[in-house]
């Protein structure tokens, strides 16, 4: 596949300030495209006289690609029970392979985790491929990787999904690079393209000022991360069951080069962000970090995890656990509160596809206003106690 | 101790804008910099040097202009730089890149430590040092918050969602660091800036490298980008301009009237 530029050419430079990646220059009013193209094909919309040009050119194919099938779910434990990303990914996973025609697997890799398989039938799955051994008790690199690529080597599989976690950004690209396949990070959007079968795995790039859907068109397993929250949960149905393939892990102590010597739990709930249904984040609007006990007397109310801005962590009101945003954590809950927040694109890259977005801010101009579908011009201090308050007696009705 | 940083020359995403006539992106007067965290990484490095002593070389694959982003790292204090381009290399994704700067770290032999940043804010991918640490065939800790060295072995604390795992390591060893108050970058310094004009940095091309044509730039690419597009933009919802307490009432009768509480 190459971009090619025709004689018809008019060197407007439309396609220069437009491409994503910086890499057409003009020169001698014609456009060249250099080494930083990725043939993205941005360009090619662009162009007002349709003078660019993407050539699909078929590579020899290197695998068998038909005996690769099945969607398959890595499902993440975490203090014995499935993280929510895992039964997300499984509603989702179902959809794709519905779509292909093929079934949808679970991954259970730990120590006394078979329990759990219910839950991944419940949610959509026909299989669960169960890996169980002391080592696997806990996530370590090695352990995971070894285990996940015997799993890939043995039964094949079309597709993997996993949680873009920390342990599932870790784990991905390992096993990806293993088998020598494509991974794409931290997706939000999944889909199958009508035209060739393949995943079209959509993730945010730029720090969320574009998008960009991405294909593995050569190479098997197709391998994505996706974000928490993107997806909902599907509602269990445990009357459905499925087959549960237990497998003989290989992996040995002296495999695993990472020791773990110690887990500290720093945070309660309230940094549980990932898996939180509303959030209640503050602002450096909050003026000092006395005011956060407004942000968190309304999120104890509502049950809500506490999330804070770049600029609150960086002044040192919260910890970097609570932080949301493009350097923080990603989260889409139901109900998100941004109070005091201003609105910086990495932030709202964080948080923008929360479902409902409130945001409450003395400056009337704040950019939040732009995406929020309640806003209140206002002063936290006096909001937040108001609102407080009555969700209380909400509750408590 | 032989420790390489791999670094990312990016644009400062935080200054990139959407052309609200084309929908496109608008590249123009936007800065090039050093991948922020790549920076909280150099610092981690720089701090094992002068604790243990060794050498620091920064890393990095791009274009020709990318040497400026290695200067920037020779003025704060690294000791070497190595800039790895060429033609062969473009378009590559993150198995193309991984597997072209492993060759490079073969090339500058023995190393103990390698540190990434956690990721670049441009792909946002955190898959090249992962990947790195597989062709290399090394062990790897991710989303590093503090590190220390005793004798061959390392001990790092490295973030999960709630809280933090330490973990020993036997050294060599592939670290991705965090944004960390332990890490914050240190500025460049005149004397530093004095030698990063001196400094001759090497280029390596792919014939400088062991490295096999097919697996370089886009031909050893799995994924293809297959379009990019802005994403769709919320729609301003109400904005309530009134006294608290009434602001607040409207606020959770709209709520409860949409259902959402």
């Amino acid at each position: 596949m190459s971009v090619m530029v025709s004689k018809e050419c008019i060197g407007c430079g439309a396609c220069e300030a437009g491409c994503p990646f910086g890499a057409i220059k003009m020169q001698d009013g014609m456009a060249i495209i250099d080494e930083a193209c990725t043939q993205c094909g941005a360009c090619v919309d662009i162009c007002p006289v349709g003078a660019i040009s993407r050539d699909e050119e078929t590579k020899q194919l290197v695998i068998d690609k038909d005996a690769y099938k099945d969607v398959w779910v890595s499902l993440e434990v975490t203090d014995g029970s499935l993280k929510n990303v895992g039964l997300e990914l499984l509603g989702e996973g179902r959809k794709l392979a519905d779509i292909m025609g093929q079934k949808l697997a679970g991954v259970l890799i730990g120590e006394n985790v078979e329990k759990l398989a219910k839950e991944a039938f419940a949610a959509g799955a026909d299989k669960v491929y169960l890996v169980e051994a002391p080592e696997l008790a806990h996530y370590s690199t090695d352990g995971y990787t070894a285990t996940v690529v015997d799993l890939i080597t043995i039964y094949r599989p079309s597709v993997i999904l996993l949680g873009a976690t920390n342990n599932g950004r870790d784990l991905g690209p390992r096993v990806a690079c293993r088998v020598g396949t494509g991974l794409t990070a931290d997706c939000t959007g999944l889909g199958i393209d009508e035209a060739t079968g393949l995943v079209a795995w959509t993730r945010p790039a730029f720090g969320g000022n574009i998008m960009a859907t991405i294909f593995c068109p050569d190479n098997r397993p197709q391998m994505g991360t996706v974000r928490p929250s993107v997806f909902k949960k599907p509602v269990p149905d445990y009357a459905k069951s499925g087959e549960v393939i237990k497998v003989a892990s290989k992996v040995k102590a002296e495999d695993i080069r990472t020791q773990i010597i110690d887990i500290v739990h720093v945070c309660t709930a309230s940094c549980n962000l990932e898996e939180a249904e509303i959030i209640v984040s503050g602002g450096r609007g909050l003026g000092k970090p006395e005011n956060f006990c407004y942000v968190e007397d309304l999120a104890n109310a509502l049950g809500a995890a506490v999330g804070a801005s770049r600029a609150a962590v960086d002044a040192g009101w919260k910890p970097h656990l609570h932080q949301v945003g493009q350097t923080g954590k990603t989260v889409a809950p139901k109900i998100y509160f941004a109070c005091g927040i201003s609105g910086a694109i990495q932030h709202l890259a964080g948080m923008s596809s929360s479902d409902t977005i409130i945001a409450i801010n003395k400056d009337p101009d704040a950019p939040i206003f732009k995406v929020a579908d309640y806003g209140i011009v206002g002063d936290i201090k006096e909001v937040l106690p108001i609102l407080t308050e009555e969700f209380k007696k909400m509750k408590a009705s | 101790m032989e420790i390489v940083v791999c670094i990312k020359q990016v644009p400062d995403t935080t200054e990139v804008k959407i052309d609200p006539v084309t929908n496109t992106l608008i590249r123009q007067g936007v800065p090039s910099i050093v991948n922020p965290f790549d920076k909280n990484a150099l610092e981690a490095a720089l701090q094992l040097r002068d604790s243990y002593g060794g050498k620091v070389t920064v890393l990095t694959m791009g274009p020709p202009q990318a040497k400026d982003a290695l200067k920037e790292c020779l003025s704060i204090g690294a000791d070497d730089a190595i800039l790895v381009s060429d033609r062969a290399f473009g378009g590559s994704d993150t198995l193309a890149t991984s597997y072209t700067l492993k060759a490079a770290i073969d090339k500058i032999g023995k190393v103990d430590v390698i540190f990434c940043g956690k990721q670049a804010i441009d792909g946002d991918t955190a898959q090249v040092g992962p990947e790195m640490a597989e062709h290399l065939g090394i062990a790897q800790v991710t989303y590093v918050a503090k590190m220390d060295i005793d004798g061959d072995t390392a001990r790092m604390e490295r973030e999960n969602e709630d809280g933090y795992e330490v973990i020993k390591v036997k050294l060599p060893v592939l670290v991705s660091v965090i944004k960390s108050s332990n890490y914050e970058p240190r500025y460049p310094t005149v004397k530093g800036a004095i030698r990063a004009n001196r400094v001759e940095i090497p280029t390596w091309t792919a014939a400088d490298l062991d490295v096999d044509e097919a697996r370089l730039g886009l031909k050893g690419s799995s994924t293809q980008v297959q379009k990019i597009f802005t994403p769709p933009q919320r729609v301003q919802g109400v904005v309530i301009n009134k006294d608290a307490r009434e602001a607040a009432t409207e606020l959770l009768l709209r709520l409860v009237e949409a259902k959402i509480m």
